[in-house]
């Protein structure tokens, strides 16, 4: 963006100007991310930057929201981790499966009434989550499901489900199908076909799509909100409980632990979409 | 007949145009196939208790199995004068029957919402009820409170009979059914939801348009940067994007909070007096910021897919052709940014208009949505019926602009990351 040296002066401002509010912007961005870094460290109990930290006094910052978070007395977050893994997996698990099938037949181009039923898959991203909560909270609640892990599961594949449909598509529109047709005239079953040939192929566009059904799921809060008696609480409610009643620095410790999973998370998914790029790149 | 006879024919002897439909017929029905396990699901799990949600809300037949022989035999009442004794007779017999239960206190309430001053009467009626003596049910109805001999009173309660009602649809848009059944607005002073109808939607546009001033510079430089310096930057989108809403949240708290770090150094620099910090938290300052930044990435990656395509050379030309940068920018490149503008700015309204938690944590009681007050009704009034009126009201909002974005742009090419 260097540039030209007959620029005028009138737009040699400009420019810098311009890049000045895209500074700004991009601080706005990211900048509230990292106070909570140091505030995590903080030796007292307030949610504030104290004079020591300040004065980058050792004595000020300390692990022990750290060890409140992993020691605690009765603490919370062991158990909200344990469900809030195990919901986020298993609603994970079953997106992948209804969205990349229900994906492979919405690509296919004999699929009738596409846009219509396109427009319903999608709909539980579109539907604000407060009437996607009362919704499915009448349904469990009629069901039986209502304060149960399976409920909750059943719940967040509904979430996660849109994410995976669309990354699947995505990588299905480049897909080639002639090396599927291949496969079934040299002897291959349908299924055999799809877990060699269709699945290694669209394997990043599966793998993006979970990613994002993981963290739909391990972020939402307010279906659970609904849903959720005392045994199913969940790393976003604790975090919503503490928010409302009392900010401890507690969870800012869980909030950078948060930080550094989605970072991983972060990377895995970009590392994703250029393989799924470069593969087609390779078939255009 | 010589077509019949030029019919191509398969070597089973079914013409070969029959033969193609049936596969293709097998095909569409495989495809289909594929998609039916989650599209039932869906249906089943999700769609048809929204559905059920359109019933929910009309449904009012509480009041109606509350009051069963007084509304029978208010049947030919014709509501100009008091009902006659028989009425009065039966409603003190269901009346009995729900102190048995215990319900009274809720058919109170819900009368209450009919005419102002049904609780007190109930109440007394129901501490008299004990001294109720067989015949003349009326004159001692009466004689327990004036109010009982008031011909409104009997009307509105006439007005609970049918089983539903769309009278919490009226409820959401601050209007009523008076006494002469004409569908009016509510007084003035006790209009609440369509003040906030009016600031949910401001907030939403707002919000969008703030994102939208914000997001187009940076996609732009997104863009235009080569790929190593925009990859980091890239960066600074995607983090907050993939960044749990709540933590994103409880950062903004911490810094708009009065002690908090954006009070500190408008302090140090001198904007504010160290006793007079901003309020920017628990109002709809609170709500604007925070939900500005949380929604920003979805503004900043349709914009940048669209912008990523334009080719440099279209600018380069504008400008050999004599054109300022501005007037390049304006006539050339902004036109061809629409579809990204539409995409992003519509993305983000429909989740602008549906927030919750953000509102609820730093919202206050000025900054708070439609959503909070739905939620408010689920758990704590337990009026689910108010609820889900004003859920599909919201929803049917959504859902045109939904309608429109798929018109515009398609839901096929909504991106991710």
């Amino acid at each position: 963006m260097a540039l030209p040296k007959y620029t005028e002066p009138h737009y040699r401002i400009w420019h810098y100007v311009y890049l000045f509010i895209c500074g700004c912007v991009f601080f706005f961005l990211i900048a509230p991310l990292f106070v909570i870094f140091p505030l995590s460290f903080n030796a007292e109990e307030f949610l504030v930057i104290t004079d020591g930290m300040k004065r980058l006094d050792p004595d000020a910052f300390s692990l022990r929201w750290y060890k409140d978070m992993v020691y605690g007395t009765k603490n919370p977050w062991g158990l909200a981790a344990k469900n809030s893994f195990f919901i986020a997996i298993f609603a994970t698990i079953g997106a992948v499966i209804l969205g990349t099938v229900a994906a492979l037949g919405l690509s296919s181009r004999y699929m009738p009434y596409k846009g219509i039923i396109m427009a319903t898959l999608i709909s539980p991203m579109i539907v604000p989550l407060i009437i996607s909560g009362v919704a499915i909270f009448f349904f469990m609640a009629k069901a039986g499901l209502a304060a149960t892990h399976t409920g909750i599961v059943l719940a967040h594949i509904i979430l996660g489900t849109p994410f995976v449909v669309i990354t699947v598509t995505a990588t299905l529109s480049g897909f080639d199908h002639s090396v599927t047709r291949a496969a079934a005239s040299l002897g291959s079953n349908p299924v055999n076909t799809f877990m060699k040939i269709t699945l290694p192929l669209i394997l990043p566009g599966v793998i993006s799509g979970a990613l994002f059904a993981f963290v739909t799921s391990f972020d939402e809060v307010v279906i659970v909100l609904f849903l959720a008696g005392l045994d199913n609480t969940t790393i976003p409610i604790q975090m919503w409980t503490g928010l409302r009643e009392q900010l401890s620095p507690t969870i800012l410790s869980v909030a950078t632990c948060l930080i550094l999973l989605s970072t991983l998370v972060l990377v895995a998914a970009e590392l994703l979409r250029r393989r799924s790029e470069r593969i087609r790149g390779i078939n255009r | 007949m010589s077509s019949e006879t030029q019919k191509i024919l398969t070597t089973d002897g079914i013409p070969l145009e029959v033969s193609l439909k049936k596969v293709e017929r097998r095909n569409k029905f495989k495809a289909f196939l594929l998609v039916s396990p989650l599209l039932f699901f869906l249906l089943i799990v999700y769609i048809s208790p929204i559905v059920g949600m359109l019933f929910n809300s009309v449904d009012d037949r509480m009041v109606t199995n509350m009051l069963p022989k007084t509304f029978s035999s208010m049947e030919t009442w014709d509501g100009k004068e008091l009902p006659s004794e028989e009425v009065f007779k039966s409603f003190y017999q269901d009346f009995k029957i729900l102190v048995d239960k215990d319900e009274h206190g809720k058919l109170a309430t819900q009368l209450n919402y009919e005419k102002n001053g049904f609780k007190s009467i109930l109440k007394k009626y129901g501490r008299k009820l004990n001294n109720f003596e067989e015949g003349n049910y009326k004159e001692q109805t009466v004689d327990i409170h004036e109010r009982w001999g008031n011909v409104d009173y009997w009307r509105a309660i006439q007005r609970r009979a049918p089983a539903y009602s769309y009278s919490k649809y009226l409820k959401g848009v601050d209007m009523y059914q008076n006494e002469d059944g004409k569908i009016v607005q509510v007084e003035e002073d006790r209009r609440i939801y369509k003040k906030l109808w009016v600031r949910t939607l401001k907030i939403a546009f707002y919000v969008t348009l703030l994102c939208f001033l914000m997001a187009y510079p940076i996609a732009h430089l997104l863009a235009t940067l080569p790929m190593k310096y925009s990859n980091l930057l890239m960066i600074c989108v995607l983090l907050p994007f993939w960044t749990s809403l709540l933590v994103r949240t409880a950062s903004w708290m911490i810094l708009l909070q009065q002690q908090g770090v954006v009070n500190d150094f408008l302090v140090w620099i001198g904007f504010v007096a160290d006793d007079n910090r901003l309020v920017m938290m628990y109002n709809a300052t609170g709500t604007y910021i925070a939900m500005t930044q949380i929604l920003l990435p979805f503004m900043v990656l349709p914009l940048y897919s669209v912008m990523k395509t334009i080719s440099p050379s279209l600018v380069r030309a504008g400008k050999s052709l004599g054109g300022t940068p501005f007037i390049t920018f304006w006539k050339v490149y902004f036109p061809l940014t629409i579809p990204g503008i539409g995409a992003g700015s519509l993305l983000v309204f429909i989740l602008a208009i549906g927030y919750y938690i953000t509102p609820e944590l730093v919202g206050g009681a000025s900054g708070t949505l439609i959503s909070n007050q739905i939620a408010y009704h689920m758990k704590y009034t337990l009026d689910w019926s108010f609820a889900s009126a004003m859920g599909l009201m919201l929803l049917s909002g959504v859902l045109a602009v939904y309608w429109i974005y798929n018109k515009l742009v398609g839901i096929d090419n909504i991106k991710l990351g």
